[in-house]
């Protein structure tokens, strides 16, 4: 049929492999939101020696090429030690896809940067991070680009919702140009916490709104 | 081929039969133009064919034989009605122009080049159901403003603004009024001896007629410059070849739009909106219920994007669009849902079901029972909607 997808991936798309959760987890990650667009959660098992990927699934709130590259990056990255998986690229994924539209590279690039996050994530969490660069206000903003502003549909760095970041003796202070009662006010926050508090010396982060 | 259950009928319609039969002559017999009646008699019959359509269709808006002209379709009329009124009045008058925010690209993409060429353009507000803000339209109008564009009927949520009243605000402050009555010109009432437009685009496409023809009704009087240079036809409003097969093929098909036909798109929407609702939890219907095109049910499906939707509706021989980012070559979510206050997520999951002439009930039960299926399978590969 004359789609505008190759068999390959429309096959992903008709039967994803590892779709789920695992609520036992030892990493996972979320990369896109709902109210901007394609969403994709990623969860992970690691063997604790030898850092092979046991156990790999997720989730996608997304159109036929992310759910696609969701299914070929799980498949790709199963039985890879972390370090291998973490430089799986979004090209590879494409290959084994049989090629994507280019229009579609913004929906599947999702799902290797959640693959991404999601093997930092095990390795903030279990003390793995290799060069321990101590966090500054530059890493807090670089993080805050993936929190996503509904409003605007773009990141709350770029729609200018981070008013101020501090950081000081492993406490973040993020200053956000909206009223606490504000509709996305507290989705907002929940995302910012869960980019930054992982960070291997963060102890706290404090969100403050606009009066 | 498999059977295809089109409801896409706002973007395109299959073609009637008797249509096309009413156009043959007009490619096989009377293949001449109409600027050639005084050269010949093929000339004459030519020229015959198109005057008829034309007063054929005038009749169907109340118009006089003169205020209708016939073009290549909605976005051309559209093109001409602003452009050609701002080319007619800029100077003279004033540079101001204002639209709603959900209108249709033809008017909305009129005035963005209008603006780059300094005219000024306020964009209307509407509320969550898709009406404009008649408040704030009375409050816009100055000594300035040349026209008002305001559509009758959403391409995309089926609403139906109340353009006697818009028509009566713009005729009492002085300006023109557009209206883009490309979904409702023949599936709801509309005749400009009650509406006071002095513009409105028509088009054939979204009745079964062929693609490459429309028209634009013009009240004799209104100022309105010429865009399109060539030959001095359509009252030397619009060069270009005449269209006598579309303009009779045009006129055929609005002839065949009727009132019990409407009647029964409005009952199979109703029924969509029914069973949707009755089998499938968590969907939002966007735009008003009351007020709404026969022929259009637009409905977010929380939780799952619309792309997605649409693709394993088309496995199944279904055609029908969505307002999602993902589907559009702009990557651009809907503007019109984002205009009666939905944020992305509300465009990306939403789809748009527009019936025509073809379908029938049965199709609708059908669609309604893959679409359940496939709103659950996809919910459940879904990080969202889940009972923690």
């Amino acid at each position: 049929m004359p789609f505008p997808y190759n068999d390959i991936v429309l096959e992903h798309f008709k039967n994803p492999r590892n779709i789920g959760k695992l609520d036992d987890a030892d990493g996972k990650a979320t990369e896109g939101s709902p109210a901007c667009g394609d969403m994709v959660s990623l969860y992970l098992k690691v063997d604790p020696e030898t850092k092979v990927i046991t156990d790999i699934k997720f989730e996608s709130y997304g159109c036929a090429s992310n759910i696609a590259t969701g299914s070929i990056i799980t498949e790709l990255a199963k039985g890879k030690t972390i370090d291998e998986a973490k430089k799986i690229t979004w090209k590879e994924a494409s290959e084994a896809l049989g090629g994507l539209p280019s229009i579609k590279v913004h929906c599947s690039v999702l799902a290797v940067e959640a693959l991404r996050s999601a093997i930092q994530n095990y390795e903030e969490k279990h003390g793995l991070v290799k060069e321990k660069v101590a966090t500054t206000e530059e890493i807090v903003r670089k993080r805050l680009k993936k929190v996503m502003n509904p409003i605007k549909g773009l990141d709350m760095v770029a729609s200018n919702l981070v008013k101020e970041v501090e950081v000081k003796d492993g406490v973040v202070r993020i200053a956000i140009d909206l009223p606490e009662n504000h509709q996305f006010a507290n989705a907002i926050k929940e995302e910012a916490l869960e980019k930054i508090e992982s960070l291997w010396d963060v102890e706290k982060v404090i969100v403050e709104f606009a009066d | 081929m498999p059977k295809n259950y089109y409801m896409d009928n706002a973007a395109a319609t299959r073609l009637d039969e008797q249509v096309l039969e009413a156009m043959k002559p007009y490619f096989f017999e009377t293949y001449s133009v109409a600027t050639s009646e005084f050269g010949y008699s093929l000339g004459i019959e030519a020229r015959e064919a198109l005057e008829e359509a034309r007063s054929r269709m005038a009749d169907f808006l109340g118009a006089g034989h003169d205020e209708f002209v016939f073009t290549s379709g909605s976005a051309e009329s559209s093109n001409l009605a602003l452009k050609g009124v701002a080319k007619a009045l800029g100077a003279k008058k004033g540079k101001h122009i204002i639209v709603s925010k959900i209108e249709d690209f033809p008017v909305l993409y009129s005035a963005r080049t209008l603006a780059k060429e300094g005219f000024k353009v306020d964009y209307l507000d509407v509320d969550e159901h898709g009406f404009v803000d008649t408040d704030m339209l009375r409050s816009l109008i100055g000594d300035e403003t040349i026209l008002v564009s305001i559509q009758h009927g959403n391409q995309e949520i089926g609403t139906v603004q109340d353009i006697e009243s818009i028509g009566e605000i713009c005729r009492e402050k002085g300006t023109l009024f557009h209206t883009d009555a490309t979904h409702t010109f023949r599936r709801i009432p509309l005749d400009v001896r009650s509406i006071k437009a002095d513009l409105i685009t028509v088009s054939a496409h979204t009745i079964h007629g062929p693609k490459g023809i429309g028209g634009l009704f013009v009240r004799k009087g209104t100022p309105l410059a010429k865009i399109m240079d060539g030959g001095f036809q359509e009252f030397d409003l619009r060069g270009g070849m005449d269209n006598i097969p579309g303009a009779v093929g045009f006129a055929k098909a609005a002839e065949l739009v009727t009132e019990p036909e409407n009647a029964r798109l409005k009952e199979m929407r109703d029924r969509i909106i029914e069973l949707v609702k009755k089998k499938i939890p968590d969907v939002t219907l966007n735009g008003d219920h009351a007020k709404r095109l026969p022929q259009n049910a637009n409905i977010t499906f929380h939780y799952v994007e619309g792309e997605s939707i649409t693709l394993h509706m088309d496995m199944y021989g279904i055609s029908v669009s969505t307002g999602s980012a993902c589907f559009s070559r702009s990557l651009e979510a809907s503007h019109v849902i984002g205009a009666i206050g939905g944020d992305h997520e509300r465009a990306h999951g939403s789809i748009r079901f527009t019936l025509g002439r073809y379908n029938t009930m049965d199709e609708v039960e059908y669609v309604v029972e893959k679409l359940q299926s496939i709103v659950e399978n996809l919910r459940k590969i879904s990080p969202l909607g889940k009972q923690e």
